[in-house]
């Protein structure tokens, strides 16, 4: 079989190859290691259980419907107190209670999101509205 | 393999059993919900109204006062833009033309046509703003409040076209830097692209805490209080002097009224 110009197309092909598979192979066994998750600021220091209003697992993979039924229930139903199943008893306010322990969102939220690979300011967008508490970096 | 009509018929009873027997090990095995309550502080009532006495606010305010603007704006992060187009008011001034079309005589006193009244949503018992909501992210309460949920609102802005009173305003653009108060850190901004408007400060009530602007009116021009409850500060207001309230003729029965 004769080929036009093979030796054109052939370099071009492995030049695309190269380009095109060079996020694989560059990042090859260079895995970035999942964040830590920075749990020590002042107001969590000084808490003698330290438990957030779920178990940590359950918090890890469900904070995020907890948050959308905190939402439904203060904002639709008008009910703003939450009883955790230690019976303690948390105001439902990203804003006003959750940020109140967790004051670093720059090495807790944002940490696991960046991770992840959501956009900034697309997804979870709670802080284009709710406002972050202040952070001395 | 073969069965008779008396076997299928045993077969599919069993299974019937089993189906429904898996409701009731549903039921046996629920785990305890989840409790949201009430804040036990919350002020509650079955429908909120305001009475807003413009005498007292001429004849008492110092002239050009505007605290209750200001404390609103204030506690709910209300930015100023600058421009009339894109303004965001949750409270406001207008003149008497403005404020009663079509129920003006064309001879009031001079100090009437003249004089700014206060306008805020009027949380209107059959508010057409929640007629419209595609989304439902502007409804209302039990309590006679005409509640914004910013999660929800698309801004697609038919809210302010079915609003016959200019009660909301819309980010056209990210309202952060133009918020000129002290920023309130316990209540949210909004972003670009979200309808907003008066809350009758539901954040407030829950926590117990009476409306900001009524709180900071220094000659209690504005009352607050239940509309249904013969003893509250609105009723007292209302039953002792005449009040009108904007466009009656629209049938949207406003819980806010004027007395002039």
């Amino acid at each position: 079989m004769k080929m036009y110009d093979g030796k054109y197309i052939l370099a071009g092909l492995i030049v695309f190859i190269v380009l095109a598979t060079f996020p694989v192979w560059f990042t090859h066994g260079k895995a970035a290691p999942p964040p830590e998750l920075k749990l020590d600021t002042p107001v969590i220091a000084k808490m003698a259980n330290k438990q957030c209003v779920l178990p940590k697992e359950e918090m890890i993979t469900g904070h995020m419907k907890l948050l959308n039924d905190w939402r439904t229930q203060v904002v639709r139903d008008g009910k703003r107190m939450y009883v955790a199943s230690d019976g303690k008893t948390y105001e439902m306010s990203l804003q006003n209670e959750c940020m109140k322990c967790h004051s670093n969102k720059t090495l807790f939220c944002d940490k696991c999101h960046n991770y992840a690979g959501l956009q900034k300011d697309a997804d979870p967008y709670c802080w284009n509205c709710h406002i972050a508490p202040k952070e001395n970096k | 393999m073969e069965t008779g009509r008396r076997n299928f018929l045993k077969i599919g009873g069993l299974c019937t059993l089993g189906l429904g027997s898996l409701r009731l090990v549903d039921a046996i095995a629920k785990t305890e919900e989840p409790k949201f309550l009430l804040n036990v502080q919350a002020l509650s009532a079955k429908r909120w109204a305001m009475a807003i006495d413009m005498k007292k606010c001429w004849e008492k305010g110092r002239p050009g006062c505007t605290d209750c603007t200001l404390a609103c704006h204030s506690t709910h992060n209300v930015p100023d833009i600058g421009t009339q187009k894109e303004e965001i008011k949750w409270i406001w001034e207008e003149k008497y033309e403005n404020v009663f079309p079509r129920q003006e005589s064309g001879m009031e006193p001079e100090a009437i046509r003249e004089k700014p009244f206060i306008l805020l949503c009027n949380h209107c018992t059959n508010a057409p703003c929640t007629r419209v909501c595609p989304t439902k992210a502007t409804f209302k309460r039990p309590d006679g409040i005409t509640m914004m949920d910013f999660h929800r609102c698309i801004g697609c802005r038919y809210c302010m076209a079915a609003c016959p009173y200019g009660a909301r305003s819309f980010n056209f653009r990210d309202p952060r830097p133009f918020i000129k108060t002290e920023l309130n850190t316990t209540f949210p901004t909004r972003e670009r692209g979200v309808v907003e408007k008066c809350n009758f400060c539901e954040e407030r009530l829950a926590a117990g805490k009476i409306p900001a602007c009524v709180e900071a009116c220094k000659c209690k021009a504005l009352c607050f209080g239940d509309l249904e409850d013969p003893k509250s500060d609105v009723r007292k207001a209302l039953a002792s002097q005449f009040s009108i309230r904007r466009k009656p003729e629209l049938g949207t029965e406003p819980g806010v009224y004027y007395v002039i």
